[in-house]
């Protein structure tokens, strides 16, 4: 279904689009309180995008950089060009291990290369161990929000589910309790994998070491209880220098949830002894996009769903509306890239607000994006009538004499139809909508009364 | 430019000549109240934006030419539309020929709003207006050409539009909860997402409303025709008001 179609549905549940726009609103006010306490926040901003924007023009240099120093570290580095290539390399490492069960924490990376339903298909057991990616594991459902990967649910449908699941009393729907169960349950997941997989939020050139920020301190717990940890890394996650950080991780935390930083933000950079680190550098149509002068970069993004928050589309239909790994503005720039016929509604699901630029903390110029996109769109794969429509309104617009002919046409008619008319279901704009009165003349007809 | 009395060009958005010709002569007679001389070049039809937004903005080029043959030879371009504004600045497409003209209509095109208070340099008006008013900002004005400070940046707050009708006695300023969200027209956008476009759009009046303004007003009435078109269908007894349209009476 398109964009369109999945928001109308999640509409028809008025309250809950309703606590979903203002849940999420919450979660945008928190982030403008705290980015207001820091006087430089603009400048750092400024600083993020020029790092990224050095990072993107010399991508091979860095990425070059990191795995000659991440070897030196003792990390064993792997280069995978597209999801199949990732998930094959994840399966070969887990199969060298005898490894039938993984924890994994957030990474948005491998729900964008579907390594669950892969690994699961060759007999491995994945856990997803962040407590919403967990939740929404139980459910068979992808994440609905980068960051808040549950947020479409309410507690209520969790106790419910964990009730079923983990078998908490039915109807107790404190979060505390709730989460407590969680805990139980997931360490004994942690205990008994041998392998943990984790994203990367920033890889260090300079040092060849790697950063992953999780809330709930669970990439550590996997990582430091097995033997082998794989991480999972876009290519465009690098960062020239360690001192880099210093602005990234300010602006990521505050961005994301509207904390000052995030609760753990870990430093991989060699294995104890005993102990394997591997890293796959994703390329995944990433190259692709660096291609693309126009949308080069929308690869800045760090991904911390400040544009989703703000969004008053996203907040007012769901991050499943989207129907791409990742939803919402920053998700309708980049999936096109990935699959344009799939995702061609994406960058109309937008009113080109500006919203989304304004939060970014890496300044991605999103809407404009959106826009240039929608000139792709009809390029590829134009709706004729539609086309033909445009191509007549230029034709009208270009001649005077024609414009004002249509425009009294489109004036009189208002004033005479009767309103069954007006409001034909085909009139799509006065399904909810009155249209404005038709004046008796129009303003260049006043003006030739008047002034001249 | 000359000092005294800038000639300005009338560009007037094509709905608004057609549904709202008050609206393009309130900015007329707001205009030559404050000493302009204005023309209202005849033969100008639509800057495009439709088209553009659409995702066809290669074929906006015949419009785009004789847009720029329209208005090139006045010292000032002034319209009652910040997102019309924008579009002439931003999503032009480059025309071969014209160049020259193009980059110089970008430059000395402006929002009305800002042209009282960036080219003419009016800080205050002389006025009367007693209502409750609350500000629909349009996001184009707002975020496209910085008509006012945006609720995401870490900026000092403005807003050009506030400090003009503030000014106005008897004017009572509402504050909104949400300063500066869509209301969801989004030019097609509210056509092809009209479940949302609705949404949005009731939402923003329900802040207008807790708020109990009495009118509303904005510098875009492609926002205020989607917003008014609602709340008419609602039955809400809200008036609507441009911008232009108020300081006009106020200053009469």
């Amino acid at each position: 279904m398109s964009h369109p179609e999945n928001a109308a549905e999640f509409l028809k549940d008025a309250q809950k689009s309703k606590w979903h726009d203002e849940t999420l609103w919450f979660v945008r006010d928190k982030r403008d309180k705290v980015s207001k306490r820091i006087p430089e926040w603009e400048q750092l901003r400024e600083l993020a995008s020029g790092i990224k924007d050095n990072v993107l023009a010399n991508l091979a240099n860095y990425l070059e950089e990191f795995e000659r120093n991440a070897t030196k570290n003792g990390i064993i580095v792997h280069w995978a060009a597209d999801s199949e290539e990732h998930n094959r390399l994840v399966l070969e490492i887990l199969q060298k291990q005898n490894c039938t069960a993984v924890v994994k924490s957030k990474s948005i990376l491998t729900e964008e290369c579907h390594l669950n339903p892969y690994l699961e298909k060759n007999g491995i057991e994945v856990v997803d161990t962040d407590l919403g990616e967990r939740i929404v594991q139980f459910l068979n459902q992808p994440p609905s929000h980068i960051v808040l990967p549950a947020i479409h649910l309410k507690k209520g449908e969790i106790s419910e589910l964990f009730h079923e699941k983990l078998h908490t009393e039915k109807g107790n729907e404190d979060p505390a309790y709730l989460t407590q169960a969680a805990r139980v349950h997931l360490r004994e997941k942690f205990f008994a994998a041998k392998v943990a997989i984790t994203g990367v939020n920033f890889g260090i050139a300079e040092t060849g070491e790697f950063v992953v920020c999780t809330n709930e301190g669970n990439a550590d717990m996997g990582v430091h209880l097995a033997d082998v940890h794989i991480a999972c890394m876009g290519i465009e996650k690098i960062l020239p220098r360690r001192k880099d950080l210093g602005v990234f991780l300010r602006l990521l935390a505050r961005s994301a949830t509207g904390q000052p930083i995030t609760n753990y933000n870990s430093h991989f950079r060699s294995p104890s002894p005993g102990k394997e680190i591997h890293i796959i550098l994703v390329d995944n149509g990433r190259t692709a996009q660096l291609e693309r002068e126009k949308f080069r970069n929308s690869l800045k993004c760090i991904r911390c769903g400040a544009c989703m928050n703000t969004c008053p589309i996203y907040r007012r239909s769901g991050g499943f509306s989207y129907n791409s790994t990742v939803p919402g503005p920053i998700g309708s720039i980049l999936s096109p890239g990935l699959d344009l016929k799939k995702h061609s509604s994406l960058p109309f699901a937008s009113t080109l607000c500006g919203s989304c630029t304004d939060v970014c903390p890496v300044k991605i110029n999103i809407h404009e994006q959106l826009y240039e996109w929608r000139q792709e769109v009809t390029k590829t794969q134009g709706d004729y009538a539609k086309g033909l429509s445009m191509k007549l309104a230029n034709g009208i617009f270009k001649s005077p004499l024609a414009y004002k002919i249509s425009g009294s046409l489109m004036r009189n008619a208002l004033k005479s139809l009767p309103n069954s008319l007006i409001y034909h279901p085909l009139n799509v704009w006065g399904k909810n909508r009155n249209l404005p009165d038709p004046p008796k003349e129009s303003f260049q007809q006043w003006y030739l009364k008047n002034r001249s | 430019m000359k000092a005294n009395s800038p000639s300005v060009a009338l560009f007037i958005p094509c709905y608004v000549d057609q549904f709202y010709p008050q609206v393009g002569i309130a900015t007329l007679e707001l205009l030559e109240k404050l000493g302009c001389t204005v023309t209202y070049p005849s033969g100008q039809t639509c800057c495009g934006q439709p088209l553009a937004n659409a995702g066809y903005a290669r074929d906006t080029v015949g419009t785009a030419t004789h847009f720029i043959e329209t208005f090139s030879d006045y010292d000032y371009v002034v319209c009652p539309s910040g997102s019309c504004t924008l579009h002439v600045k931003e999503h032009f497409p480059a025309i071969a020929g014209l160049e020259k003209k193009q980059e110089a209509l970008e430059h000395k095109i402006y929002e009305l709003i800002e042209f009282i208070t960036d080219v003419l340099k009016i800080e205050r008006l002389k006025g009367k207006f007693p209502h409750r008013v609350s500000y629909h900002s349009s996001c184009h004005g707002q975020r496209g050409l910085h008509l006012s400070s945006g609720s995401e940046l870490n900026q000092p707050p403005f807003n050009k539009a506030r400090k003009l009708l503030e000014n106005l006695e008897g004017l009572d300023w509402v504050e909104l909860t949400r300063t500066d969200e869509c209301c969801g027209f989004g030019g097609t956008f509210a056509v092809t997402e009209e479940a949302l476009s609705i949404q949005m759009g009731k939402d923003r009046l329900a802040d207008h409303l807790s708020h109990k303004t009495e009118i509303l007003t904005g510098g875009d009435m492609s926002c205020i025709m989607h917003l008014q078109g609602i709340a008419t269908r609602s039955k809400q007894e809200l008036k609507f008001l441009h911008l232009a349209e108020i300081l006009n009476q106020a200053l009469s």
